[in-house]
């Protein structure tokens, strides 16, 4: 039992673009702060500790927290950085939930942020990767995913459509969203035909490069009301950070959402994930992973991901949407991305995301996805938990 | 605060250089250390933060090199870039939430991989003041200039910490440099960045060190010889070095200030009975001592002529041999946490400080000291 019971109360989203030249990084956070603030209806003061965090080598700043405090509001607060590669914007949410729940801080702003058109994104995740093993063989973002498609593929004979079809309902979601970068809708047909980048993944496939920041204040359940009429608790987190080598990889089955989700629903109570969930943010950053990973998650049964995509359970209207947000593939600023994946999951059930609303949401996922296949995964509902 | 303990600590001997072990080979054997030191298996760890630096490691997502070797495989775990006492308090706020009873705790550097002066040039802010190469000795030779001026303290002050802490590291199998020498052998060291010379300054280094925590009823069901947190906080002053007052630590004073609000202490001059602070530099260990309220601003250099904070001394300061006498990075904290338990059991030796109750460690992230993490341990609950 948590000593105090969490909420969301407040998000902020800046705009993301693929470059934002008008900002710099300190002013990128400040927008996010800005807006989530507002939208809790606090001002700094009111913050007890900031939870902050990006990917180091994407901007080349070292020790982020100290270097943020213009933009974060750190100056003479507790502030701290957590950083885990892909998965930083859902370790930070899931850092701002124990930091509350501990009872030691009352308020906490978390902060992801990435501006990823001053990075070598390639570049820079090349070296994540053990330098005798891995990194001259196997390294890099794309590799390793097109070797989980292809894994997939192989053993259930889908092919590149029914991925595809994950992609066109993403990019016709992201229409809806406001904060997304690529508002686009786009054809099977497009996707099929556009540039193969590493088979089979067509650019189509994923996610873009996002310069964008995202911030989210925690608050106890002894205020959270009081600041938010209806706000979105924290039910529950879970990680698994699996593997270190890329060899370890059970690919085309991930091993860290198998079980850091199976252990997210006996935390949590959660028996048939499918009908007792109302929505899903998933860290999506490819459309292999919109079958492979639901799977995974104990939604559908193992291969049965891509007849449940083309039934139209998981577009908007469907009996379980994912990704109202258009998730990933719509917008990718890497250390902000599982920390939008927790704000998108949190305006559903504060009921505040306008067009991209799923009616009725009480109980919603948010995922994180980084390092070597590691996932992170936290449920809210709309219900403040009895446990 | 619910009773939150430190139930084992795992040290490997801080070197110039592992050539034999990369992170993992590192991690491996600290984390073994501690689990032997706390008499549990990684079974009983409910949860594991490790602590790194992308930059100090040169690795993106640097917590992935050492993952495995810290046991993440099967457990919820996490990663804080930074000190390791920062990683630590994450650590322990997740036991206070109520989610898990023990976190293992590690944090790691090699100093040999790295270009020290690079690394944290890359914590000047990239428009305004990279270009003009400052780094974490020219920044804090700034501080250090200020803090002397201030107060009128002189470079043969300072120099007595080196000549201390190198002399108390005789006495620590894990420090990497015991030194006999003198004051003069300081003042006559080569000038780095005036007016700190060579003498002055921590070395560069490897090492790792892992603590464990747990809840008071995990420690009392794992543990015989529990060290109990008894407050812990952390705060950031301003970032750019003009905006701050570099003689004035004050966002350390407002750290300490809430630490030993929690631990009940409210005089921590008489109250606290050993220091391990982060002396990155001699006059470090001097602003320090004054931020945390041990001495009155500028008074610290009197205190450490009379022989204060000397082994045998009312307050020992470093009697580990501290960060001059080894210091690996990110780790270093972590460190200054687990010399801080030897103490508490009376496991200390030669620097042993008899009936020590309560002890102070200290922690720091960013240029001259921007950010602090103190804590506040104690022999009994």
């Amino acid at each position: 039992m948590a000593k105090k019971r969490v909420a969301v109360v407040g998000t902020g989203q800046t705009m993301h673009k693929s470059h934002r030249p008008d900002v710099n990084g300190q002013e990128l956070i400040n927008e996010a702060v800005k807006t989530a603030l507002a939208d809790a209806g606090l001002t700094i003061n009111d913050i007890d500790a900031i939870v902050i965090g990006n990917m180091d080598h994407f901007e080349g700043i070292n020790y982020v927290d100290c270097w943020s405090v213009d933009g974060s509001g750190g100056w003479m607060r507790p502030i701290i950085k957590l950083t885990t590669g892909g998965t930083t914007g859902s370790t930070l949410a899931i850092g701002g939930y124990h930091m509350v729940a501990s009872g030691m801080f009352e308020k906490v702003l978390v902060i992801g942020w990435e501006k990823n058109s001053e990075s070598d994104t390639t570049g820079a995740i090349t070296t994540a990767f053990d330098p005798i093993w891995d990194r001259l063989v196997f390294a890099g973002a794309i590799a390793g995913l097109a070797a989980e498609g292809m894994a997939y593929m192989t053993e259930f004979g889908i092919t590149d459509k029914d991925a595809a079809r994950v992609s066109v309902r993403d990019r016709k979601h992201a229409c809806n969203n406001p904060h997304a970068q690529l508002r686009k809708e786009v054809t099977l047909e497009e996707v099929l035909a556009s540039p193969m980048l590493s088979d089979p993944i067509h650019l189509l496939d994923v996610c873009p490069r996002t310069d964008g920041a995202c911030a989210v204040i925690m608050a106890s359940e002894d205020v959270a009301q009081k600041i938010c009429p209806t706000p979105a608790w924290i039910w529950g987190t879970a990680n698994r950070h699996t593997y270190t080598y890329v060899g370890d990889l059970n690919l085309g089955e991930i091993d860290s959402m198998k079980y850091a989700a199976a252990e997210l629903w006996r935390k949590t109570g959660i028996t048939e994930p499918r009908k007792q969930i109302d929505v899903i943010e998933l860290y999506q950053p490819y459309s292999f992973a919109g079958i492979i990973w639901i799977e995974a998650m104990g939604i559908i049964p193992r291969g049965k991901g891509a007849e449940y995509i083309w039934s139209g359970a998981t577009d908007m209207g469907g009996e379980l949407p994912i990704n109202p947000s258009g998730g990933v593939i719509a917008c990718n600023p890497i250390g902000a991305t599982g920390l939008i994946r927790c704000a998108e999951a949190c305006t559903q059930i504060m009921g505040k995301g306008g067009a991209r609303q799923v009616p009725g949401v009480k109980m919603a996922v948010s995922t994180g996805f980084g390092g070597c296949f590691w996932t992170d995964i936290l449920l809210y509902g709309k219900e403040k938990p009895n446990f | 605060m619910e009773n939150i303990a430190i139930i084992g600590i795992g040290m490997i001997p801080i070197k110039a250089n592992y050539k034999t072990h990369n992170f993992a080979d590192m991690a491996w054997e600290t984390v073994n250390a501690a689990l032997k030191d706390a008499g549990i298996t990684i079974k009983d760890v409910e949860n594991v933060i490790t602590t790194s630096n992308d930059f100090w490691d040169g690795r993106t997502i640097s917590c992935m090199a050492v993952g495995d070797a810290s046991g993440v495989r099967e457990k919820n775990c996490s990663c804080v870039e930074g000190d390791g006492t920062f990683g630590a308090f994450y650590g322990m706020a997740r036991i206070l939430s109520g989610s898990y009873g023990t976190t293992l705790v590690t944090g790691h550097t090699k100093g040999s991989e790295s270009i020290s002066s690079l690394i944290t040039n890359a914590a000047f802010d990239p428009i305004y003041e990279r270009a003009l190469g400052p780094d974490m000795i020219s920044g804090c030779a700034m501080q250090a200039r200020a803090y002397m001026e201030r107060h009128g303290i002189s470079s043969r002050q300072t120099a007595l910490v080196s000549v201390k802490n190198h002399g108390n590291a005789k006495h620590n199998p894990y420090a990497q440099l015991p030194l006999d020498i003198s004051v003069d052998d300081v003042l006559n060291s080569e000038m780095i960045a005036d007016p700190l010379r060579k003498l002055d300054c921590s070395p560069v280094s490897d090492g790792c060190c892992a603590i464990i925590l747990a809840n008071e009823e995990k420690a009392k069901k794992l543990c015989q010889k529990p060290v109990w947190v008894k407050g812990a906080a952390f705060t950031s002053d301003a970032y750019f070095l003009g905006d701050r007052d570099l003689a004035d630590p004050r966002s350390l004073a407002a750290a300490a200030k809430k630490a030993y609000a929690m631990a009940g202490i409210t005089d921590p001059a008489r109250q606290v009975d050993i220091a391990e602070v982060y002396d990155a530099f001699s006059y470090q260990e001097l602003m320090w001592l004054e931020g945390l309220g041990i001495c009155e601003p500028g008074k610290a250099a009197h205190q450490l002529e009379k022989g204060r904070f000397n082994v045998g001394g009312g307050l020992p300061v470093n009697a580990s041999g501290g960060l001059l006498s080894g210091h690996p990075v990110i780790a270093a904290g972590l460190y200054r946490i687990a010399e801080c338990v030897r103490q508490l059991r009376g496991e200390a030796g030669a620097v042993q400080k008899d009936g020590a109750k309560i002890a102070v460690a200290q922690g720091l992230n960013g240029v001259a000291g921007q950010s602090h993490c103190v804590w506040v341990l104690g022999a009994d609950k």
